[in-house]
């Protein structure tokens, strides 16, 4: 909801928001959400309908990119948020929501979370919400659409995107990052590109925006 | 007197006694964040119902008190939690300790569970989608098969309807005859009033039958479809209905501490439903100020649509 709100109000002023209780927006809630379901996300929105109404969209191929967020992610880019593991424990977590739906019929996908090592993980428990499988052909295989799959995972230390064979790279580390933290907590051999780059920082117009949008830093909490 | 139709208009407890078993599949939270039937969830709970298979797309924290309390055997759901903060501790639980009971957990994800509701709506017996093919759901899922389009040879997942024994659809306007006019969001909402055997509908207001069919296209959910309409103002707090009230950031954020420890959630179980004899009393409890807060502070009408000739 925040990426939304910051793209519509920084370089991307025409993208549309899809959400997946049955809301379409052309513009951004100048408030913090909690929920895609707040009563402000509603009030002049560009339609309320049904689920269906906007999935069917997101199934014809029709939304470029869809976030997520994650308990776990692999090297393969699959999202965990069914069954996590903590000190040894099975952990029952919330399950699917959209997030399956989104992975699967978006033209491409971006994960967010935190870099730690409990949460990017060799091989995820349970795939959730399918990223490139176990590389290679594997999405093809599945049946999933060819326009789909995984474009990025954005961590708080770097941003990972994947190989012609399906698997996640390190494209890029936060300032301050050092690319042996990085290695240090990711929970395999992560590749690191040729061509490594330094994120750009934000700049002070999209720290304003983000800060305008969340003032208690509820979804920007460090 | 011809053409008068009998009003269906009853008490919230009567409406569960009557039209909500022990062992009924029943759908709540079709609306998903907003217009979530915490009433009627809680008077289940009062009347002890178990067994019940809970089917909604993501139900927030109202799943999770139900469970906590003891009437559920089996979710059939995208996501049980807290929308606020994420886990559902009584779901919890429940899943990997047994406490109170073990239930089962039909895992879909949104759009399958509304495919789901769209086959039985339609009344076919399943509906093709790409969505969910590659994921483990499939695994879990007897609901969810795969199979390979006869047009075209592509691979698909042949979503099988499910038809609720009792959909409780919260909505803001009804007459007593219980067509209805919702708006907002809708989720599940049209699906799943169709796809279920019975609709309890739960009206913030109940207006006359003229003031529904000025507008037939807000009539969602006709009338003819309703087993009983409850009038029951507040009855989606702390869940948000639009126009009327707003969500309870709060509420949500203060059950996600006292439901971390079994001991804290079986107080607030106590507090907050099962001495509580009705939603008026809730309200009461809430206080003043909490309620007054929560009230739609600037009204947004829409402009009215000629329905003239």
């Amino acid at each position: 909801m925040l990426a939304f709100a910051l793209a519509k109000r920084t370089h991307a002023p025409r993208a549309t928001g899809l959400f997946e209780n049955g809301i379409i927006r052309d513009t951004p809630v100048a408030t913090l959400l909690y929920t895609m379901g707040d009563p402000p996300n509603l009030f002049k929105a560009t339609f309320c309908g049904d689920m269906i109404s906007v999935m069917s969209l997101l199934q014809q191929g029709r939304v470029n990119v869809g976030f997520l967020g994650a308990a776990e992610v692999d090297r393969f880019g699959n999202l965990n948020t069914t069954w996590g593991c903590r000190n040894g424990q099975a952990v029952r977590l919330p399950g699917s929501g959209g997030a399956c739906d989104i992975a699967c019929l978006s033209q491409r996908t971006v994960a967010i979370l935190a870099h730690d090592p409990q949460r990017l993980v060799a091989r995820v428990g349970h795939i959730t919400s399918p990223g490139n499988g176990e590389g290679g052909a594997w999405r093809r295989a599945q049946g999933l659409p060819a326009r789909s799959g995984p474009s990025a995972i954005i961590t708080t230390m770097g941003v990972l995107r994947f190989g012609e064979d399906g698997e996640a790279f390190l494209a890029s580390i936060h300032p301050g990052i050092s690319v042996d933290e990085v290695l240090s907590k990711t929970g395999w051999p992560l590749r690191v590109a040729e061509y490594l780059k330094v994120t750009p920082e934000p700049s002070e117009g999209e720290l304003s925006v983000i800060r305008e949008i969340d003032p208690t830093h509820f979804w920007t909490k460090t | 007197m011809t053409g008068a139709v009998p009003s269906k208009l009853i008490s919230m407890r009567q409406a569960i006694a009557e039209h909500v078993p022990s062992g009924s599949s029943v759908l709540m939270g079709a609306e998903l964040e907003q217009m979530i039937p915490f009433s009627a969830g809680h008077e289940l709970i009062r009347q002890g119902r178990r067994d019940l298979t809970l089917v909604g797309p993501i139900s927030d924290i109202l799943f999770d008190q139900m469970i906590g309390a003891g009437c559920v055997a089996r979710v059939m759901a995208a996501w049980v939690g807290n929308a606020s903060s994420g886990v559902g501790y009584c779901f919890r639980r429940a899943v990997e300790k047994a406490i109170p009971n073990a239930i089962e957990t039909v895992d879909y994800t949104n759009f399958t569970l509304a495919m789901a509701l769209h086959a039985a709506a339609l009344g076919v017996p399943f509906l093709p989608t790409y969505a969910a093919l590659g994921s483990d759901l499939l695994k879990s899922n007897v609901n969810l098969r795969e199979f390979t389009s006869p047009v075209n040879e592509d691979r698909l997942i042949a979503v099988r309807a499910l038809h609720p024994d009792v959909a409780i659809m919260p909505v803001q306007r009804a007459d007593t005859f219980g067509n209805s006019h919702l708006w907002g969001n809708l989720g599940v909402a049209i699906d799943g009033a169709r796809a279920s055997r019975r609709v309890i509908v739960v009206a913030e207001e109940i207006v006359p039958p003229d003031v529904i069919a000025s507008d037939p296209n807000r009539t969602l959910i006709p009338g003819f479809l309703v087993a009983a309409v409850v009038h029951e103002p507040w009855g989606a707090h702390p869940a948000p209905v639009q126009g009327y009230y707003g969500r309870d950031h709060a509420f949500f954020a203060e059950y996600h501490e006292q439901s971390r420890k079994l001991e804290d959630f079986e107080r607030w179980l106590e507090h907050w439903v099962l001495k509580v004899p009705s939603r008026a009393d809730y309200l009461k409890q809430l206080g003043d100020n909490r309620v007054g807060a929560l009230k739609v502070h600037e009204h947004a009408l829409s402009a009215p649509a000629d329905f003239g000739f």
